[in-house]
């Protein structure tokens, strides 16, 4: 007997439902982590993500300062703003971790992206993947009879435009960077 | 200072700098040369253990009552991976400790060669940080720098792994006081803004709660005082989380007893109904919260957590405070003192008297027997018969963990060491131990599980061979017992897989590990035997046969709000929805 006067079973959701069922807004975000340049760092990152579930759109990492040992980590991610919120605490709080930007939202930002694509083909469909990569300011970085290597630079959705243009007109092979990105002005 | 030393010294000098008095151990190739050292000194301390994952359990125990830094030497390849258990284990308790690994040659890593395992890799996801030392002259500050990590911040384990040519190699000896400053420097101060709001709120709430966690112990023994302080200031109603049991005296008036799913129905009542709550140095566990959308709904919500992360992970709170409990609990009291801060009182006399209806539903009430001991008697006599002395009690993982933290009372922090996180079993046994070294004067006693205690007895002889007077006070129910309970409640009463078989005769065990050993079976006996397990000079085998079918209460099923808690078997049938079963 139960001294509370409750209906027993009325529950159906999960103990675990940690999001907002009303507002599950997805955000974009690109974050620039700035870390000690240690072996294994990366792995760290990554397996940070994998294991609490968060998504990686994209990721780049290089040294950025060799005197102080600081590579520069950048990661397009999608989440609730909740999700953004504790992705880049998780981050912060790692022991080689020295910063977390989140350039979406701190101010205007440069994105860019290099791509690799080739593109092969004769005739009236190689001089229209030409005539486009001159559009899209690409840049013949080799040349056979038959085929062209494109080198862009640009934003992630320009790279994707392109390649969706040249993909009728004999794409083979593509390689992207990811994205490098810098927050605007000083 | 600096000097020149092997590797192996290296590690030596650099646990003695740190002020290093005991190390839980076991030998193997990759650390020959350490262990050489060791040989060599008596400042340090070295206890042999049986099985690698007791000595991470033991400097567990070790680190949690004493404050201080628990500290692990193993062996490659198996001797890292049977510490995993026991590092995911003081990962998710934020216990601090030090593990430093052996490893194969630097020339062979990546050959498979004989006891290797990608150490860092495997140890990666259950550690605070990690190392690989490639070259001896950076060892002595990677050392140093592995006890700054694990201490600072939210305490956690930390792993060196240092391969055997490493420790052969001579370079020169970085003292602690020359290492590189860290660039990890966690804030330890809570924003004035913040703790002004929370002081204000406190100010007008009718129905306030403090929910203390394991962090106030990792804060310090001055942080309970502080907040021992903060309560009788306030006369705020407090409950704890099974880890922070201790930081607030059981005896104190303000006490609620401890809250969750198995929690007093007085402290989880308050923390559904409550219009402030006051979150120090816990986070919003699973087994705390139970049903998300409906937890503690009218209320605002402070946290007060040193890790940022803890802040809005699963609660989304009012006011967050990143910062050291003892730091920002001296800044609010401070701040409480000199706006002459006073509490509503006519709110509060209201919520005392509702607390008073809930509490006189006596929650931990249950049916004993003249001829079968009860889970609950066993340990409401241990309390009484031990209460007052000089102790310290570990358990394992199960009903009888549950049924430790509602019966024995908890008058000061560092005395209650249990697998809160993890869950493991197997760590009650290895952690006595642990204390028990730190604390060579005191009774020690393992609250146990017939099941868990099994999973790790080899370390009997450890307790044997260091004269650790361990008290292994085992209720026996032939049982897993929170497994058997959830079948009945959840799985049709299919007792799948969920009784002990073919158990040893523990008295004999006892004898066979050249201790005592004692069995009881009937509750007239119970005060007799508990007194001569106290009286015994050496470590203690109790047998303690209860009650096979005892379920624990009061209980908060899977998946549904504190205000639907079950205080006994009545309440069980089918409450339980297909949906709740699917959690654990």
């Amino acid at each position: 007997m139960s001294p509370l006067n409750i209906k027993k079973s009325a529950s159906s959701h999960s103990a675990y439902e940690l999001r907002d069922p009303n507002a599950p807004v997805i955000e974009t975000h690109t974050l620039a982590v700035i870390v000690e340049n240690e072996p294994g760092v990366l792995a760290r990152v990554i397996g940070l993500f994998t294991a609490r579930g968060y998504n990686i759109d994209s990721l780049t990492v290089a040294e950025v300062d060799h005197s102080s040992h600081r590579s520069r980590i950048t990661v397009v991610t999608t989440g609730t703003p909740e999700v953004i919120v504790q992705i880049k605490a998780q981050l912060a709080r790692m022991v080689p971790v020295y910063e977390v930007h989140d350039l979406t939202v701190e101010g205007p930002s440069v994105q860019r992206e290099l791509a690799l694509m080739k593109v092969a083909g004769k005739g009236e469909a190689r001089i229209e993947a030409l005539r486009l990569a001159e559009i899209f300011r690409a840049h013949v970085v080799d040349s056979t009879l038959e085929s062209f290597v494109f080198e862009m630079t640009g934003t992630p959705e320009k790279i994707d435009s392109f390649a969706e243009l040249m993909r009728p007109l004999g794409l083979r092979e593509m390689a992207r960077t990811g994205v490098a990105a810098l927050s605007r002005g000083v | 200072m600096t000097r020149q030393m092997t590797g192996a010294r290296m590690v030596v000098q650099a646990l003695k700098d740190q002020g290093v008095e005991v190390v839980f151990g076991y030998p193997g190739g990759a650390v020959l040369p350490i262990y050489d050292e060791i040989f060599q000194q008596n400042d340090i301390r070295h206890i042999l253990v049986r099985h690698e994952q007791g000595a991470i359990h033991m400097a567990e125990g070790y680190a949690r009552s004493t404050g201080k830094v628990g500290v692990a030497l193993v062996t490659s390849g198996p001797g890292a991976t049977n510490a995993v258990t026991g590092l995911t284990d003081a990962l998710l308790d934020s216990i601090p400790l030090v593990v430093l690994t052996g490893q194969v040659p630097t020339f062979m890593i990546g050959t498979d060669a004989f006891q290797e395992a990608d150490t860092i890799g495997i140890t990666r996801p259950c550690t605070k940080h990690n190392w690989l030392v490639k070259d001896t002259e950076k060892l002595s500050e990677t050392i140093h720098q592995a006890f700054h990590v694990a201490s600072h911040g939210r305490p956690g384990p930390v792993l060196i792994d240092i391969p055997k040519d490493v420790q052969f190699a001579t370079g020169t000896y970085t003292p602690m006081e020359k290492s590189r400053v860290s660039h990890y420097q966690p804030r330890v101060k809570g924003d004035p803004e913040a703790i002004a709001a929370m002081v204000e709120m406190m100010e007008t709430a009718e129905r306030p709660v403090f929910y203390t966690g394991g962090g106030v112990i990792n804060s310090g023994v001055r942080a309970s005082a502080l907040l021992r302080e903060f309560v009788a200031a306030t006369g705020f109603p407090i409950t704890s989380t099974l880890m922070g049991l201790g930081a607030y005296p059981a005896s104190g008036t303000a006490w609620l007893g401890m809250l969750g799913m198995h929690g007093l129905y007085e402290a989880n009542l308050a923390m559904h109904g409550c219009d402030l709550m006051i979150n120090i140095g816990a986070r919003f566990d699973d087994r705390i919260t139970g049903r998300i959308p409906d937890f503690s709904p009218k209320s605002r919500k402070v946290h007060v957590d040193i890790d940022p992360s803890s802040i809005n992970k699963v609660i989304r709170v009012d006011v967050g405070i990143v910062g050291d409990i003892a730091h920002v609990l001296e800044e609010a009291l401070a701040l409480w003192k000199s706006r002459g801060s006073r509490v509503n009182q006519a709110g509060l006399a209201k919520w005392w008297a509702q607390i008073a209806e809930w509490r006189a539903v006596k929650c931990l009430t249950y049916k004993n027997s003249a001829s079968v001991i009860k889970p609950q008697y066993a340990l409401e006599r241990l309390e009484v018969l031990t209460k007052g002395m000089d102790r310290y009690i570990t358990t394992e993982v199960g009903q009888h963990q549950m049924w430790a933290a509602q019966y024995l009372g908890f008058e000061a922090p560092n005395r209650w060491m249990t697998s809160g996180g993890l869950g493991t079993m197997g760590y009650g046994l290895p952690a006595s131990i642990g204390v028990q070294i730190a604390h060579p004067d005191s009774l020690v006693i393992n609250v146990a599980g017939e099941a868990s205690w099994l999973m790790n007895m080899q370390e009997m002889g450890t307790a044997m061979q260091f004269r650790a007077p361990v008290k292994q006070f085992i209720l026996n129910n032939e049982r897993l017992g929170m497994v058997r309970q959830w079948q009945e409640l959840l799985h049709g009463e299919r007792y799948s897989q969920s009784w002990s078989e073919s158990l040893p005769d523990f008295v004999k065990l006892a004898e066979a590990f050249g201790c005592k050993g004692i069995q009881v079976t009937d509750p007239k006996d119970l005060d007799d035997a508990i007194m001569e397990m106290i009286r015994y000079d050496g470590p203690f085998i109790f047998d303690c046969r209860v009650e096979k079918h005892e379920n624990c209460f009061p209980m908060i099923p899977s998946g549904k709000p504190h205000n639907e808690m079950l205080l006994g078997d009545a309440d069980t049938q089918g409450v339980i929805s297909d949906k709740g079963a699917v959690l654990v």
